[in-house]
């Protein structure tokens, strides 16, 4: 008994504890910054200045909006399903922040001779478990929706639901074709693989373009907010909600917009891998820690052009019709992922 | 029918072909004008810190003036308040005592001189209409109050600085 306890890492467990925080707060702090940047993103767009009052820049506005979030009063409808009520803003959270369990944040760091990874966990299913997490997702909406008991909360939620029931079939069918060329599932494996020889990008592009649309389907973002749709349904699946229910609602989607994008860099555009540069010659230079740490700035780089991508198109291009959606899910993006993998399937074969 | 103007544009109804019908194109170029806007200039004027400047003859905020040295002008002839289309002015006279030559320009004055802002259209007859000099339109607006009392200005809000006694203030007041 005692043998076996102390055969346990347990400095591994500590640094993973530590890991698991420093990505949690600063996924909340990214996606605190989002809501800046994406009004700042919103204004510039519409000729304005967006929030400037705030501190310098307006830099201090999400702590002005988070304060008053927390001031409202918490509103829970006497008819709603109470426990259900409380648990979908909850489960919303929880699972937007679950997908960053497998991302690789950066190679490795080496300190008090240990091999500290930049992982939490480097599963072999890596891209299995995000697929299971981001279904999950769905509940959270559905379950606000269905547990406000509102027409329109619950009309959202099941347009909600089945947009990313759709498109999550097209995200994987993409994902295949890319798995058939790197034959691992693990995301540490497949960003290795792009150190060494070219982006998946573009040997994908194709695949790439299919699992940028349904990332946005799955974000609920704007050219896909039908669950959100504020002139048709009131305020969608979170109207009910006040406080900081409604915040966690909220942010709950910028975090997932930021660990989408933390996957798309990591699947296509080499993750943590500093572009144009020999990342296994810089460590022989340098030195393993500046390195890591180069390879966190670059990640993150990748991410923010890509939270700038998502905003951007939010403030271009208007929202779907149900029907136009359900269209573009079913009669063109999966027959469009079928022959991808297909080509992907016939050109390894003919390469041998 | 004859079109009116030179601009009429017939509406393609034609159905789209594959290179339309794919979107991304049309998507890429509306996400090209969006990029564009970023760098635009902003219209905006950040206000409190910048201000627009008045045109000269801007109506705003309404001076009783003063002569060259510090003297009230106003009379409390009362023509300003019959000018006033809103009736937004009322007044009381007084008559000057012995020893306030330096304070009232003629022997009488208006001890009491109100105009209510929020019923003040800000037309500027009063004006026009007084004999003395005395009422002037400023190039300022009437800030905002909490209460409908705080929009009665009376003579301290009113009155320009003595140019005498505090000939800075009296500068800045004028313009």
């Amino acid at each position: 008994m005692h043998l076996t306890l102390l055969a346990f890492d347990w400095v591994l467990l500590l640094e993973k504890a530590v890991l698991i925080l420093i990505i949690i707060s600063v996924s909340l702090l990214v996606a605190m910054y989002e809501t800046w940047g994406e009004r700042k993103v919103a204004a510039f767009m519409q000729d304005r200045r967006g929030p400037n009052r705030a501190g310098p820049g307006g830099i201090l506005q999400p702590l002005a909006d988070g304060l008053k979030l927390f001031m409202k009063e918490e509103i829970i409808p006497l008819t709603s399903s109470r426990f259900l009520f409380v648990l979908g803003p909850g489960l919303a959270m929880l699972t937007a922040m679950m997908t960053s369990a497998v991302v690789p944040w950066s190679s490795h760091f080496h300190l008090w001779g240990r091999d500290i990874s930049m992982q939490i966990a480097d599963v072999n299913i890596g891209i299995l478990y995000i697929f299971g997490v981001v279904s999950m997702g769905v509940y959270g909406i559905m379950i606000g929706g269905w547990a406000s008991n509102n027409k329109f909360s619950l009309l959202a939620a099941i347009r909600g639901a089945s947009q990313i029931i759709s498109y999550e079939l097209a995200m994987g069918l993409s994902i295949i074709a890319l798995l058939m060329i790197t034959g691992s599932l693990s995301l540490k494996t497949i960003v290795e693989q792009q150190q060494v020889g070219h982006y998946y990008v573009l040997l994908q592009p194709l695949g790439f373009l299919i699992f940028l649309i349904c990332a946005f389907a799955e974000c609920n973002r704007t050219p896909f907010d039908l669950s959100e749709a504020e002139n048709e349904l009131n305020f969608g699946y979170h109207q009910e909600y006040s406080s900081m229910k409604l915040g966690f609602y909220l942010f709950a989607e910028y975090v997932n917009m930021f660990i989408s994008s933390a996957v798309m860099a990591t699947l296509y555009w080499g993750g943590y891998d500093i572009p144009f540069v020999n990342d296994a010659a810089l460590v022989g230079h340098w030195g393993q820690n500046p390195v890591a740490v180069l390879q966190v700035v670059s990640l993150f780089v990748k991410i923010l052009i890509f939270i700038f991508f998502f905003m951007w198109v939010r403030w271009t291009i208007p929202r779907f019709r149900y029907d136009q959606l359900m269209r573009l899910g079913w009669k063109v993006l999966i027959p469009l992922a079928l022959a991808n993998m297909l080509a992907t399937g016939a050109f390894i074969l003919w390469k041998g | 029918m004859q079109p009116l103007t030179s601009r009429a544009k017939a509406v393609d109804r034609k159905p789209m072909n594959l290179w339309e019908r794919m979107y991304i194109p049309a998507i890429a170029k509306g996400m090209s004008i969006t990029f564009g806007h970023m760098f635009k200039k902003k219209p905006t004027v950040n206000y409190p810190e910048k201000q627009r400047p008045f045109s000269p003859v801007f109506r705003g905020l309404h001076v009783l003036n003063r002569d060259e040295q510090g003297r009230e002008r106003c009379t409390a002839c009362g023509l300003c308040a019959v000018a006033c289309p809103a009736e937004a002015i009322t007044m009381e006279a007084a008559e000057r005592l012995p020893g306030e030559e330096n304070l009232y320009r003629e022997e009488k004055y208006a001890a009491k001189y109100e105009i209510n802002m929020l019923r003040c259209i800000f037309c500027g007859l009063c004006e026009e209409a007084c004999p003395k000099d005395a009422i002037y339109l400023s190039e300022t607006f009437a800030p905002s109050n909490y209460t409908r009392k705080g929009f009665i200005y009376g003579k301290e809000e009113l009155l320009i600085p003595n140019p005498v006694t505090q000939p800075e203030e009296f500068a800045k007041a004028k313009g």
